[in-house]
């Protein structure tokens, strides 16, 4: 077999091993590529959104209207020193990042981008979701204890119990959507929701839209919610002694989170890539647009709602956070299920 | 074994400063936390210490002025004022009335940009990042407008002893009345965002409480006091310049909270708009620096350059200070807008004081930070920090 048969086997048999697994690598690199640009202008819109509603231009010296600038933070955060305190523990200073990032992209495995795109379309994706945004908080915990600095290590505590709070009350608001399309797939949920005529569990769930938003807020450690790392009390938490590229990761794992955040919402309660069917029967064209176009535009939505909750809010007290989170939102999600499951029940 | 168990702290010791991003300049705290809670917490002062009173014992009461300055460096024309009344105190004389007035103009000025400044750091250190920024352009425009009077935004040196070095342009004016005119509005901006924002009244209700009788036993002064419900205020109670020609409430507290003394502050700024306003409407017209004290003001260089006797005055009041011949001893505080800054002179009679001593409010609001701060948790410290408002300055010294 010369070169050229070797490139194109996977598309003359994509049915054999080697096919299945080529494909499933080019849409990996798809996302991964994709999403990290995103990410990058994720920064970049921002620091738009956030300095015109304060007032100020935001970036604006590299490129036009600062364009270029991601991508000079980009270069100036690799290439600056990565520094290891001398009393931190090595292996797991140096984890701490890697596990967050990976916690963070490898959810972006089992979403629905547009019809027929997933990378693996598995029958519990929303539990893996939810699994995968637990095992973030082992990173947070990881480089708030290795650093071995008191600050960072206050950040650690503060995020571990904040996450592993949080992520009940985020899992339990999704339980009503289960309930509703009886399913855990993710592709299933989307195209559940289109059997209704307004297409979006938000306005049946949207209690449980309500308190996952809140909850995403708490996951992904965005103001209100940012204690952990809250710069005017513990300066920067968890992350304080890190610098450089590792520095940067935590960064991209936040912002690959926040996309991630808002990816669930949109897949189960905004109908995925679907627009709710009414809008085609009023406008028959907006049927021809395609999937991938509304899945961003609705999580461009979310993610400048995270951007302007910022722009807007103080930071929660860490018992104000714990008592809203275990008396108000947990109580609320299982009320949401209860009522859910009575509905769903009696029709 | 022999050697005995050691005894394991429970407490975990973190130092909050001197270099961190909400104890505003260095202040450096020592905190012991038993989780968040903070057991016992050690203010420890002095990391921008540069011996202001030594230094104004070693320079003529001309020349110490920009000393003054930076003490509280955000709030500058309000210490020059205390320092030339202390003067003016020690010597007996009085600035004319137009420069009293204009006194009083631009110390209530300094006023809205201080408690501006207290506004956006204290809003920030909470977490309401948009009030920094928005307070910060009003800021700005209050600094365009001291550029506009003496030249200098900062440290403006711009009151003397017996008047103030400059007359105000009638462009100043018509200026200063526009910003009076849309400064309310900006208020009411601010307080869109956090005032009735129910995070923030979660951070502040409630929190570091302290009683009328404890805030004056632990000598606090200013609005740090007034949220407590005291109506002490030396504007009222001891006028100096024009404040007793003008009309203007005092606004107090209740609870002695956070939230109380952020409301304290709020008010004030709007007091000090009604307090510029009717000084431009009643501004007198006359001379600004007291011509009947030539041992003591410099006389105008036209003078200087022409006249023999202007000279000499001149060339003394540079080399040896104001060679007045009087001994005694003043004590002249001033409401500045962190608190009561207090000058102290002891004169031998010649041109440099014997003995000058400042009592500075932050200084005093330091000492009570642990007082407001123990029993409660990290977050508090932050916001406590930022109610009692203290630049260090002017703690420092």
């Amino acid at each position: 077999m010369n070169i050229i048969e070797t490139m194109i086997y996977p598309i003359l048999y994509p049915d054999t091993i080697i096919g299945v697994v080529a494909v499933i690598l080019v849409k990996i690199a798809l996302v991964l590529g994709v999403t990290m640009l995103h990410v990058a202008y994720a920064t970049y819109f921002e620091r738009k959104v956030i300095g015109h509603m304060q007032v100020r231009m935001g970036p604006m010296r590299v490129g036009y209207h600062g364009l270029l600038q991601p991508i000079a933070d980009g270069i100036k955060l690799f290439f600056k020193e990565d520094l290891i305190p001398a009393a931190a523990d090595r292996t797991v200073f140096q984890l701490a990042p890697i596990v967050m990032l990976f916690a963070a992209m490898s959810s972006l495995a089992v979403i629905p981008f547009f019809d027929g795109f997933i990378i693996a379309d598995i029958n519990v994706g929303l539990l893996y979701l939810l699994a995968m945004s637990s095992l973030g908080a082992y990173g947070l915990v990881m480089a708030g204890w290795a650093s071995n600095s008191k600050y960072s290590f206050l950040g650690g505590l503060r995020s571990s119990s904040q996450i592993i709070s949080y992520e009940i009350a985020v899992g339990l608001s999704l339980v009503g959507v289960m309930i509703m399309s009886s399913s855990l797939n993710p592709k299933e949920i989307v195209l559940a929701q289109q059997q209704h005529w307004y297409g979006m569990y938000l306005f049946p769930q949207f209690l449980g839209y309500f308190i996952f938003m809140v909850g995403a807020f708490a996951e992904t450690n965005r103001t209100p919610f940012d204690l952990p790392e809250a710069e005017t009390e513990l300066v920067a938490g968890y992350f304080v002694e890190y610098s450089g590229m590792r520095f940067s990761l935590f960064f991209v794992a936040e912002y690959v989170g926040m996309i991630v955040m808002s990816a669930i919402a949109v897949t189960c309660f905004w109908g995925g890539w679907s627009i709710p069917p009414i809008f085609i029967k009023v406008i028959p064209p907006l049927a021809a647009v395609p999937g991938i176009i509304w899945f961003v535009l609705k999580i461009y939505i979310h993610v400048f709602l995270f951007y302007w909750v910022r722009a807007t809010l103080p930071r929660y007290r860490y018992d104000h956070l714990m008592a809203l989170g275990w008396k108000v939102l947990i109580p609320l999600a299982l009320l949401n299920i209860v009522v859910t499951a009575i509905i769903k029940f009696m029709n | 074994m022999a050697t005995a168990q050691k005894k394991l702290k429970k407490e975990l010791t973190i130092n909050l400063g001197p270099q961190h991003p909400s104890t505003h300049g260095v202040l450096r705290l020592v905190l012991d936390l038993d989780g968040e809670t903070v057991v016992k917490c050690t203010p420890h002062v002095g990391y921008l210490h540069r011996g202001t009173e030594k230094l104004g014992e070693n320079s003529t009461y001309l020349s110490a002025m920009p000393l003054m300055d930076r003490l509280d460096y955000v709030s500058s024309m309000t210490n020059d004022v205390a320092y030339c009344l202390a003067v003016e105190r020690l010597f007996g004389i009085m600035a004319p009335e137009r420069a009293q007035y204009i006194r009083t103009i631009v110390s209530e000025m300094t006023r809205i940009s201080s408690h501006i400044l207290w506004l956006g750091t204290h809003a920030l250190d909470i977490g309401a990042m948009t009030v920094f920024l928005y307070s910060f352009r009003e800021r700005e425009w209050i600094l365009d407008l001291f550029e506009m009077l003496c030249g200098a935004r900062l440290t403006v040196s711009y009151p003397r002893i017996g008047g103030v070095r400059n007359d105000v342009s009638q462009e100043f004016i018509d200026s200063l009345y526009k910003f009076t005119a849309e400064f309310p509005a900006r208020i009411l901006e601010y307080e869109t965002l956090i005032d009735q924002n129910r995070i923030w009244l979660q951070r502040t209700k409630g929190i570091g409480v302290i009683s009328a009788e404890e805030a004056i036993n632990w000598g606090l002064s200013g609005p740090t006091l007034r949220g407590s419900g005291v109506t002490y205020d030396i504007r009222k109670h001891f006028p100096y310049d024009a404040y007793d020609k003008v009309d203007f409430d005092v606004p107090v507290g209740q609870h002695g909270d956070v939230y109380d003394r952020y409301r304290c502050r709020m008010e004030e700024m709007r007091q000090s708009i009604r307090i510029i306003r009717q000084c431009l409407e009643k501004l007198p017209r006359g001379p600004v620096m007291a011509p009947d004290a030539p041992k003591l003001t410099l006389p105008a260089k036209e003078k200087v350059l022409a006249d023999m006797e202007s000279m000499i005055h001149h060339f003394v009041l540079i080399t040896k200070g104001p060679m007045t011949g009087q001994s005694g001893e003043v004590y002249s505080a001033i409401e500045a807008p962190k608190g009561e800054l207090g000058i102290y002179f002891v004169s031998d009679g010649t041109g440099k004081p014997y003995r000058m001593r400042l009592r500075s409010p932050s200084f005093v609001h330091v000492s009570a930070l642990p007082r407001l701060s123990e029993g409660a948790l990290v977050a508090d410290v932050i916001a406590n920090i930022g109610s009692v408002d203290v630049v260090l300055g002017e703690c420092d010294r």
